[in-house]
């Protein structure tokens, strides 16, 4: 029975074509940076990292009503799926953000700047709803809680980044705005494809882990019938929705 | 093609900054994909056990069967 797997082949497909483009754009369209030179290329891959990551967590927060509204064990599943994958994209904004400040300023990281220290603050956030989860054995309790948790989390995302956006003193560059930016077309064409690409990365990896999630929970029904209940073994404490 | 076409990219200071941070991007992603690899197999492995296990169970009452006659 498809549940999450359709549409996973035309989606996989999508993201390697618009990856694969952004990859061209990024080394064999995109001007280089009057100011940065080759380093500037960084920002294709850690903007679009750092972006998508942070609406992630709105949106684990988004199936988290969901789930408290509905009592619907599907979107808990949603919810932990996308503040999962959410993780591992900030990990990789964060890594890359660092190396590309040791290129441009000379620092791994530099605390002054709210950017960084804000987008570090909400990573460590979202690195407790794991242990969080793990810490609760009742399956009901801990989806409750953590869509709770996720919901007040997924709030704290869009103030946190207003807030950054009205700080005075920043060293990071502001290139996204509300009047359109100050990226020259190639450049934004090329950030688009690469913003686009990445999205669809991350739809991708969730689909799959949900698909996967799934069919795990599937083979696991089958066992129980074919084999009876002995031959399944009992679900161990886990973070994971079961 | 493209490769051979393209111009020379300046690669002295900056190229191994640019080239880390999309092997990181890269490794992320194979890293995830090695560990759902490592799940599937194990999910196919359970699921020829059942398989089996299901033949088994087929061909036992069959083999009953041909006993009586």
């Amino acid at each position: 029975m498809h549940v999450y797997g359709r549409g996973l082949r035309g989606l996989s497909l999508a993201t390697s074509a618009t990856l694969t483009a952004a990859l061209i754009l990024v080394f064999f369209y995109a001007p280089l940076d009057a100011d940065q030179g080759f380093v500037q290329k960084i920002f294709y891959v850690h903007v679009p990292l750092a972006v998508v990551s942070l609406c992630g967590f709105v949106l684990g927060g988004i199936f988290a009503v969901q789930h408290l509204r509905t009592g619907d064990r599907r979107n808990d599943m949603r919810s932990y799926v996308v503040i999962h994958m959410s993780l591992i994209f900030a990990v990789g904004a964060l890594i890359t953000g660092s190396i590309w400040a040791r290129a441009s300023w000379g620092h791994w990281w530099e605390w002054n700047e709210p950017t960084l220290v804000s987008f570090l603050i909400v990573f460590l956030l979202y690195a407790t709803y794991q242990p969080l989860r793990f810490s609760i054995e009742d399956p009901e309790r801990q989806a409750r809680y953590a869509s709770v948790f996720a919901i007040v989390a997924g709030a704290f995302v869009p103030l946190n980044f207003i807030a950054v956006r009205l700080a005075q003193q920043y060293v990071h560059p502001r290139v996204l705005t509300l009047g359109g930016g100050n990226l020259p077309g190639p450049m934004r064409l090329t950030f688009i494809v690469s913003l686009f690409g990445i999205g669809l990365l991350y739809a991708t990896l969730c689909k799959y882990e949900l698909t996967a999630k799934h069919a795990r929970r599937q083979l696991r029904a089958l066992r129980r019938n074919v084999l009876g209940d002995d031959a399944v073994r009992p679900l161990q404490r886990s973070a994971a929705p079961s | 093609m493209i490769l051979a076409a393209a111009p020379a990219l300046p690669l002295h200071k900056a190229g191994p900054y640019v080239a880390a941070a999309y092997i990181v991007f890269l490794a992320l992603i194979l890293i995830y994909v090695t560990i759902m690899a490592i799940r599937l197999s194990r999910a196919e492995r359970e699921l020829t056990e059942l398989a089996r296990e299901r033949a088994r169970r087929d061909a036992q009452p069959r083999d009953r069967e041909l006993e009586r006659v």
